[in-house]
């Protein structure tokens, strides 16, 4: 009788292989309806305890785990009135009532915080109460966003049902023309395969992607929130653990050969395209979707230029804005208002000299936090007003009267336009 | 059996949660954001809709945030399910845990705003008064399904916490 071959596993892809990992199983397959364990979960001031305490209250019990439970203040901060102080005063009870693990308060958009203190590492299970955590995929975890009952229940239990995405691969090679970034890419692919990227992981890959820093691979995955999938996922390689482990993160080279897709792996798709070819891009109101080459849009006449937002406004987003601004000044009539994605963008810009060649040219500093990007704290439009903003959404209302106009682009482009006064191809600029 | 007529009220592709919950006034109750819900695409939405009325909409509806005060305003205002060619991962979710039927239906087309429409969502049923139409709904998942007939994800979850204990 001839012996029982062993045959190979069919190959699966990184974010599969990651939620079979959470869901105790060999395998997963897209479709599948799976009850995952949640590695860490997160979230900030306003989806997080206000709403999670009565919930638990109700069911009568604590977190599952405190110490995989981090909360961050991003939202309301600072506390500009009544209502927002009352929220803030309720999280820091939150924290001490129920042993939160890792709690930061005002130091930050959560999204940037969490790398900036290790907290993402390869082949992890991260649950983020916001919609922009596919952020985190940056970092070859999978990690998507939910709503304030979902994260109540996964604080109480530590699990969740996943629906097991299809994973959708995006190569690009080739390198950025002058004034191009990763934020490009993004309004780019908002046009050319939509927002409606249902039940898919977008794996981004390719020679473009593997030279990118930590912080243009963040934007890539950040605003897969906007074209609707589920999340982002990067493969780790060496700049994923160097930044993990000079962030006080724990990350060794065995993690790259597992957490990675298989050779092989049957994708739902993949796609092709050459940075070489891309030029700025501009979305216009009110639909991210709404993106074409910044020429398209030029000579709009702009009120206000915002750097900031997760997506938006971390180092290397303050250094492209920088280098646009370096010896100009913004434009009479119009505010750049620039609000730095965590307190330690803060001080490393500071320390840089990255701050006095924005604030020479005549930009206004806000504190870090979600800010006018969500519709709160400060920077809001009015009726009537149009703004150029490095943030990931332009819905009618999000960033004040709904009779303001949000066009989106890269820190670029924003900076430039604010020196014209209009909406302008950066590349004129550099 | 069936309910008692609705009325039907229809939106395009893309509703965003800022449409349905705007950020700049997250800090008001509930109840009194609620009363915002949509005004931005129908300020009469909000003043008008009546307890048992359901929302029907295209592509991609809910797309944006993942605040669950999007599906809570609808809630609040008596909506009794969305029916939607499509929805965004978080808004779906969210409705689903607060027991808000969110109903995957490609003929949204066939039904007008101000249409008077009879829905049964047990026997994957829709009647379009207005129309004389009946339509089949596609079937929900188990999980799904378990989740709205324990009238949302907390209660659920009490009982099997119980359970347990």
């Amino acid at each position: 009788m001839p012996k029982p071959r062993m045959i190979d596993p069919a190959p699966v892809s990184l974010a599969e292989k990651i939620i079979a990992r959470a869901a105790g199983a060999a395998r997963v397959s897209p479709g599948d309806i799976v009850t995952v364990k949640v590695d860490l979960a997160m979230a900030h001031d306003s989806s997080g305890p206000r709403r999670w305490r009565p919930k638990l209250e109700a069911l009568g019990v604590g977190l599952w785990d405190p110490s995989r439970v981090v909360i961050v203040s991003d939202h309301y901060v600072p506390a500009v009135d009544e209502a927002s102080a009352a929220i803030l005063k309720d999280v820091r009870a939150f924290v001490r009532d129920y042993g939160v693990g890792h709690f930061f308060d005002m130091r930050g958009i959560s999204h940037i915080v969490m790398p900036e203190h290790g907290l993402l590492r390869p082949g992890m299970l991260v649950a983020g109460g916001d919609s922009h955590s596919p952020n985190g995929g940056a970092f070859g975890c999978f990690i998507a966003g939910f709503g304030a009952t979902d994260m109540a229940a996964i604080a109480a239990t530590g699990e969740t049902w996943l629906s097991v995405p299809a994973t959708r691969r995006i190569e690009w090679s080739g390198m950025f023309a002058q004034g191009v970034s990763a934020k490009d890419i993004m309004l780019f692919l908002a046009r050319e395969i939509g927002t409606e990227n249902h039940n898919l992981v977008l794996e981004y890959a390719g020679p473009t992607v593997k030279a990118m820093s930590m912080d243009e691979r963040m934007t890539l995955c950040n605003m897969a929130a906007e074209l609707g999938a589920d999340t982002a996922i990067i493969e780790p390689d060496a700049t994923t653990l160097d930044h993990i482990t000079a962030h006080g993160g724990t990350a060794d080279a065995s993690m790259l050969s597992h957490w990675r897709s298989d050779p092989g792996t049957d994708y739902e798709a993949v796609f092709k395209y050459d940075a070489s070819a891309l030029e700025p891009q501009v979305a216009a109101p009110h639909y991210p979707g709404n993106a074409a080459p910044a020429s398209e849009y030029s000579a709009t006449p702009i009120d206000q230029a915002y750097i900031g937002a997760c997506v938006g406004a971390k180092h290397e987003d303050l250094e492209m804005a920088a280098a646009v601004l370096k010896g100009r000044k913004v434009r009479d009539g119009v505010r750049l208002l620039i609000s730095p994605a965590t307190t330690r963008t803060t001080e490393r810009a500071t320390t840089s000299g990255l701050l006095a060649t924005l604030t020479a040219a005549g930009a206004i500093l806000l504190p870090s936090g979600c800010g006018a990007c969500a519709g709160m704290g400060h920077g809001l439009l009015a009726d009537g007003e149009t703004c150029i903003s490095t943030t990931n959404r332009n819905f009618k209302g999000r960033m004040g009267h709904k009779g303001a106009s949000v066009y989106l682009a890269s820190p670029y482009t924003v900076a430039a336009s604010a020196v014209a006064g209009e909406i302008v191809d950066p590349r004129e600029y550099l | 059996m069936t309910d008692r007529p609705s009325r039907a009220w229809a939106f395009g592709d893309n509703i965003d949660t800022d449409v349905l919950a705007p950020g700049r006034l997250m800090k008001l109750s509930p109840e009194e954001l609620a009363r915002h819900c949509l005004e931005a695409v129908n300020p009469e939405f909000a003043q008008s809709v009546r307890p048992g009325d359901i929302v029907v909409a295209g592509r991609n509806f809910g797309l944006g945030s993942s605040r669950e005060q999007a599906a809570v305003s609808l809630r609040i205002l008596g909506v009794k399910a969305v029916l939607a060619k499509s929805f965004a991962r978080i808004f779906f979710r969210n409705a689903i845990n607060l027991g808000l039927p969110a109903i995957v239906f490609d003929e949204t087309d066939a039904v007008s705003d101000g249409d008077e429409v009879e829905l049964d969502r047990r026997r994957q049923r829709l009647l379009n008064r207005s129309r004389n139409a009946s339509f089949e709904l596609p079937p929900q998942a188990p999980a799904i399904a378990q989740i709205l007939d324990a009238g949302g994800l907390v209660p659920l979850l009490e009982r099997r916490l119980k359970r347990e204990a």
